[in-house]
């Protein structure tokens, strides 16, 4: 006898509930319940809430909260194979490229690899104190035998972060275009962002095999685009309504004011925007060592996993530095957009 | 009034959802209070019919939110109308499509901007240039170009420059090159000086009306300053709410008010500095013992420095040196006082 049989009673639905059923799986609680001998009755103040479990204590038929997610599962597991057909060609090349990246950069010398990274930088920050320290810490973590860790993870954040925005970029200008467009995209971004970063690697060990690289790619990307896509939404809805105005009193289609007005004027947030994918593809790589993604991330998951201490915090010191490094080079670029154009 | 290179006719201008219904109610007399607070229109224009004609500078004045700016927008379309016909050069520009519409900007109007809205990331001469690089044009043609229009509004020397780096009058003076490098002959001019300081915004005056001795073109030129309105207009357009209370010649409107509205505005205007003479002259008549020559052109207050304050007797006007009317001082003295209409 349990709490809520009175409900099914009166709502006529008894002979339905107790056709068949009766075979669901059973709870601990349940199990607890039969040993002390039979159901109590229950007093008012400690009548449970009408859960789904609740209600299948009363009526077999109704399903439990497990049946819900055990559905989710199902769901997933019957369009695998087709969403697999339509994913895996069209993500085959960021296995190639994040390959292909990897390759490069674990088999050229490190006596090449580390002066064309310096000239990178020059040619991005014009700053010789950027280079200067850029060069102290790859050679500091060189010394210490963290290279080609650190060097694998530089190439993961290289390509996830070009194609993050490659993709984001156009995205945001079409979601700044159609305000339909950014109701539909505003949601799935704010999603993207707060969904616990392991949940994304779930489905993807269902849809990818865990030796493909891009199954890591694809869930950095995931992450890591939505800041660019935000910012290149916001400073093209940004750009002064005067100068959209006047590029309109002169003529301008919109074509020519895409490219000679609302993409130079929203440049210094679109490049915040990079900055930022940046940062969150490096901060992604780390979870996706869970996922075999190379790198210093398995150093830090190998110092939690046997608990070396010294191995974990070397490692996560390294991403730190990385991380600074990555920081300065696209903030001095930043810069540089910035001071072009001051109002 | 056929030559008018642009005509606004009962031209009205409804904002809201529902801009065609709302359009019923003000035909049928609603006012513009009404329209807002039963139906939450707005009604930007009503009613209104305004000739510009080439090579004048229309002046339309108003106080914030009388929908000059409105106005002046639709002129080149960046706001349509709800109802109305705007005809430029005699050809009603809102039956034009994207493309004629997209040409008649590149090449018949050109607009100067309340704060410039010049291109931060371009220098100086690509911002001059701009019309010319909408248009396709060649950069060797149009640098040439654009750098003459800089030196002509006083900017040479500073093609490199960035507009962040210049000042706000300065800006301006590369908005007014890059309407004026379009080479369009109706120039449309939104508040173009109000955001300046008072010297500058007087020199960039002058600046305007000796670019438009020299180069007549029609511009239309929008101002909540009266000073600054009396100053440039051949022809005033004074809108209130949305609606034309009164134009002419400004210096008609001063002696002329129609409106007790038009009165208290020009109440507190410095009536000798604008007033001209050939305003209030008297037809040429034989004159015994004129006391001097005044030119027709004079202000009021030139005159009277001329005669030294003296304010009897009476004087002959003349225009490139023949006489073409008499002043009476008595005449003069009797412009310099506001007249006040009934009920004041």
């Amino acid at each position: 006898m349990a709490t809520y049989d009175s409900l099914f009673e009166t709502l006529g639905l008894k002979e339905w509930c107790d056709e068949g059923g009766g075979s669901a799986p059973l709870s601990m609680a349940d199990l607890l319940a039969r040993k002390n001998g039979g159901t109590q009755e229950t007093s008012a103040w400690d009548t449970p809430f009408p859960s789904m479990d609740a209600l299948n204590a009363s009526c077999d038929k109704f399903p439990k909260s497990r049946d819900l997610t055990a559905g989710l599962e199902d769901g997933f597991l019957a369009i695998k194979d087709s969403l697999r057909f339509i994913l895996d060609p069209i993500t085959e090349p960021l296995s190639w490229m994040l390959d292909g990246a990897m390759w490069v950069a674990e088999s050229t010398p490190w006596w090449i690899v580390i002066p064309v990274l310096l000239l990178i930088t020059y040619w991005v920050s014009r700053s010789w104190s950027i280079v200067f320290s850029v060069g102290a810490s790859i050679l500091g973590l060189a010394f210490i035998d963290h290279y080609l860790p650190a060097i694998q993870t530089l190439s993961i954040v290289f390509v996830c972060a070009l194609i993050s925005v490659a993709l984001g970029v156009p995205i945001g200008i079409a979601m700044s275009r159609s305000n339909r467009l950014q109701r539909v995209v505003l949601p799935i971004l704010d999603m993207l962002q707060t969904l616990p970063t392991f949940v994304y690697l779930i489905p993807l060990i269902f849809l990818f095999s865990v030796t493909e690289s891009k199954l890591y790619g694809i869930a950095i990307i995931l992450y890591a685009i939505v800041p660019v896509i935000r910012l290149t939404d916001l400073g093209i809805r940004m750009v002064d309504k005067e100068v959209l105005e006047a590029a309109q009193a002169f003529g301008m289609t919109p074509r020519q004011k895409l490219y000679q007005v609302q993409i130079p004027l929203a440049l210094p947030n679109i490049m915040a925007g990079v900055n930022q994918t940046i940062m969150m593809s490096l901060a992604m790589v780390v979870i996706a060592s869970l996922v075999s993604a190379p790198g210093l991330g398995v150093l830090v998951l190998r110092g939690i996993r046997n608990l070396e201490l010294g191995v974990g915090l070397v490692a996560g010191l390294g991403i730190v530095i990385l991380a600074i490094i990555l920081d300065r080079v696209t903030k001095s670029a930043l810069a540089r957009v910035n001071a072009g154009q001051k109002h | 009034m056929s030559n008018a290179m642009i005509s606004i006719r009962n031209l009205y201008k409804v904002f809201g959802e529902n801009p065609q219904q709302a359009m019923s109610f003000v035909r049928q007399g609603m006012g513009k209070e009404q329209l807002n607070v039963e139906h939450g229109h707005v009604l930007g224009l009503r009613d209104i019919n305004v000739d510009m004609q080439e090579g004048e500078i229309t002046v339309i004045m108003g106080l914030s939110g009388s929908g000059k700016s409105t106005l002046v927008r639709h002129i080149n379309r960046l706001i349509d109308p709800t109802e109305g016909e705007l005809l430029v050069q005699g050809e009603n520009v809102l039956d034009y499509d994207e493309n004629r519409l997209r040409d008649v900007r590149r090449r018949t109007m050109s607009m100067v901007f309340q704060h410039f809205a010049l291109l931060p990331h371009r220098n100086v001469l690509l911002n001059a240039a701009t019309a010319p690089i909408v248009r396709g044009e060649d950069a060797k043609d149009y640098e040439v170009e654009a750098a003459k229009w800089l030196d002509r509004v006083g900017l040479g020397g500073y093609e490199e420059s960035y507009p962040h780096q210049l000042s706000g009058g300065m800006q301006q003076r590369v908005g007014i090159a890059r309407a004026l490098t379009s080479n369009a002959p109706i120039m449309l001019m939104d508040e173009a000086f109000s955001a300046l300081d008072p010297l500058i915004r007087t020199d960039m005056q002058d600046l305007l009306l000796e670019l438009q001795t020299e180069l007549n073109k029609t511009i239309v030129f929008i101002s909540h300053d009266l000073d600054e309105a009396l100053k440039l207009a051949d022809h005033l357009v004074i809108l209130k709410d949305g609606e034309v209370v009164q134009q002419d010649e400004p210096q008609h409107i001063l002696l002329n008010p129609e409106d007790d509205y038009i009165v208290d505005f020009i109440s507190d205007i410095n009536r000798a500095r604008v007033l001209r003479v050939r305003s209030i002259m008297s037809p040429l008549t034989e004159v015994d013992g004129a006391a001097g020559e005044v030119d027709r052109e004079s202000t009021l207050e030139q005159v009277i420095a001329q005669t030294g304050g003296e304010s009897s007797g009476t004087y002959v006007v003349t225009h490139e040196g023949a006489p073409v009317g008499v002043l009476k001082m008595s005449d003069l003295m009797r412009a310099l006082v506001p007249q006040k209409r009934s009920g004041h």
